[in-house]
């Protein structure tokens, strides 16, 4: 039998009820797992204790045979999830302390449905950040190195401890949350599948707000047929949030049929800009090639406002943040700084000014500007009808096919530090992603090769709204095909 | 659209973030080069484009006008950095 550390969702949920094993050795082997890798600094907190209690309540629920879709599996929470009773940070310093006294609707569907949480994983400050190397915490490392390299590398943001732990067996699965690319981008550089479902699938009750009319949580696992049970979880209509979809959650494991045929497969030229990272490329046509093999139509689309998706994100996501960030003002919760304080403002701003993080003030401070007397209409306004423009190519797309295959990030993982000094470059993580985003679409990251460094490199489905169903059923395939086994160095053989 | 320090300082001000002034400079450059970045906007013809406040094409719903939680003092106040008898405080604020 192949090590408890290594078991899918699927392969997990078939021992347990066989009786192979029990969520406690399960459990327990990836607290282990979780312990020897302390050096990545994937999690915040650990909660071994609650695991085990946890895991002692699958095994009862799976023997009396009413056990959940996740019972029994071992997985990592990220830190933008309120839990209950447990320390929740969002990775800022802004958090010090805070203990929710409530738990999100995400984390709360998923231990009904019997998920052992083995943590708060670590994550970009406020989920801004395309490298987990802005978090108050420190950053993660990715479990994956270049061959022959022992520098280490980012594992891509904002879910980068939910991605480390997933690659490097710490735990089976984790949440993320994408606002304009936080659960894909980390999936690809660290060769894992991650979904952003579709905005209003997942809610965002509980989650710590960095844009609300973008954040969306999803799955973060090792095959696509995980990300499809782990949905199933997470999804459901919720009166707490006022943007909750009131519409069905399919069984999103019956979709994934291993039949293509008839399909069809949109490439979106704007997706091949000149100086397009030639791996990547190659990449990509080797998954339009599995595609056409399986029986797949495969058309030319057209997505012509693509370029203009990263300068309208970076509008829309900051202004929001700005608004969103207001609650931080030392009062309620969290950091306080009293030190030489003379009045009110001043307490705001001095703890506001030692709370956040450079790339949280820089956001903040852009937002604010966007949405300041005067600009509104030029910044604001104006990123608000070209996000309409950005959807409306996709709607349009979506006439002529069925789901869309694009690279997910425009190059693998590169070394901690080498991108952290220019706002802009680190931006451009996200060209594949943000798009998807602002259009509220579901968007799948599935691991397909390794470049020549030996690093992972993802390609990303995007379908209609609400049909996760069609882009589970294509990653499947395109999964199969791809048959990507390896490992990251770290997990050994 | 380039920043100078006042501004920034503005800015700042308005988001109630201390900003050292050694480091108003090099902020100013930061925020330039993001507007700089975003100002390729100006090139897409908007005329007659709605501007989108909502992803998915749906009415936020209506609900009874009605209680439906509270009485919670403990732990709305469990996280307050200094709470004092019910109450949050915050620096005195009258001169």
């Amino acid at each position: 039998m192949s090590k408890l550390t290594d078991l899918t969702i699927t392969q997990a949920r078939e021992g347990l009820t066989k009786g192979d094993f029990t969520a406690r050795e399960l459990t327990q082997a990836h607290i282990d797992a979780m312990e020897a890798h302390r050096g990545l600094n994937a999690f915040i907190t650990e909660t071994p204790d609650r695991a085990l209690e946890q895991a002692d309540a699958a095994d009862v629920a799976i023997k009396s045979g009413d056990a959940g879709a996740m019972a029994g599996v071992p997985i990592g929470m990220k830190d933008l999830f309120c839990t209950e009773g447990v320390l929740t940070t969002a990775a800022s310093h802004i958090l010090d302390g805070f203990t929710p006294p409530y738990e999100s609707t995400v984390s709360a569907n998923l231990k009904k449905a019997g998920a052992v949480t083995l943590g708060k994983t670590n994550l970009d400050e406020f989920a801004m950040g395309s490298s987990n190397e802005t978090s108050y915490y420190g950053p993660v490392k990715n479990p994956w190195k270049k061959q022959g390299d022992d520098a280490d590398m980012v594992p891509g943001g904002s879910s980068g401890g939910s991605a480390a732990a997933v690659a490097g067996r710490l735990a089976i699965a984790a949440t993320g949350t994408d606002t304009g690319g936080s659960i894909r981008q980390p999936a690809a550089f660290t060769g894992i599948v991650g979904l952003k479902p579709t905005y209003g699938r997942c809610s965002r009750y509980g989650i710590v707000a960095f844009a609300s009319s973008l954040d969306q949580a999803g799955p973060m696992t090792r095959t696509v047929r995980d990300a499809a049970i782990m949905l199933g979880a997470m999804a459901g209509f919720d009166p707490k949030d006022s943007t909750s979809a009131n519409v069905p959650v399919p069984d999103f494991e019956a979709a994934l049929t291993g039949d293509i045929r008839g399909k069809t497969v949109g490439i979106p030229a704007e997706y091949r800009p000149d100086g397009l990272n030639a791996e990547v490329q190659a990449v990509w046509d080797k998954g339009v090639q599995m595609l056409k093999d399986a029986g797949a139509t495969v058309v030319d689309i057209s997505l012509p406002h693509t370029k203009y998706a990263l300068p309208t994100y970076y509008i829309v996501a900051p202004a929001e943040a700005s608004s969103n960030l207001a609650r931080y003002d030392g009062v309620r919760f969290g950091l306080r700084v009293t030190d030489g304080v003379r009045s009110l403002d001043d307490m705001y701003m001095k703890t506001r000014g030692e709370g956040f993080g450079k790339e949280v003030r820089r956001r903040v401070l852009i937002g604010t500007y966007a949405l300041s007397a005067g600009y509104y209409d030029a910044y604001y306004l104006k990123a608000q009808k070209v996000r309409t423009l950005i959807a409306q190519d996709f709607k349009k797309a979506f006439e002529t096919c069925d789901v869309i295959l694009t690279p997910t990030a425009p190059s693998a993982a590169f070394p901690v530090g080498a991108e952290v000094d220019d706002p802009i470059t680190m931006y451009l993580n996200d060209v594949f992603t943000v798009p998807t985003s602002l259009a509220g679409l579901p968007g799948l990251s599935v691991p397909v090769d390794l470049d020549k460094d030996g690093l992972p490199m993802g390609l990303q489905l995007i379908g209609r709204p609400f049909d996760e169903e069609t882009v589970l059923q294509v990653g499947d395939v395109m999964e199969k095909a791809a048959g990507f086994t390896h490992k990251p160095a770290s997990v050994g053989a | 659209m380039s920043l100078d320090n006042t501004t920034v300082r503005n800015i700042a001000f308005l988001a109630r973030i201390d900003v050292p002034e050694a480091e108003l400079p090099g902020l100013a450059d930061e925020l330039s080069a993001i507007l700089g970045f975003v100002e390729q906007l100006g090139e897409v013809d908007t005329k007659g484009v709605e501007p989108m406040t909502s992803v998915t094409e749906m009415a936020l719903r209506w609900r009874e006008d009605a209680i439906t939680d509270g009485g919670q003092q403990d732990k709305v106040l469990a996280n307050a950095p200094d709470a004092v008898e019910g109450y949050f405080t915050v620096p005195k604020v009258v001169e």
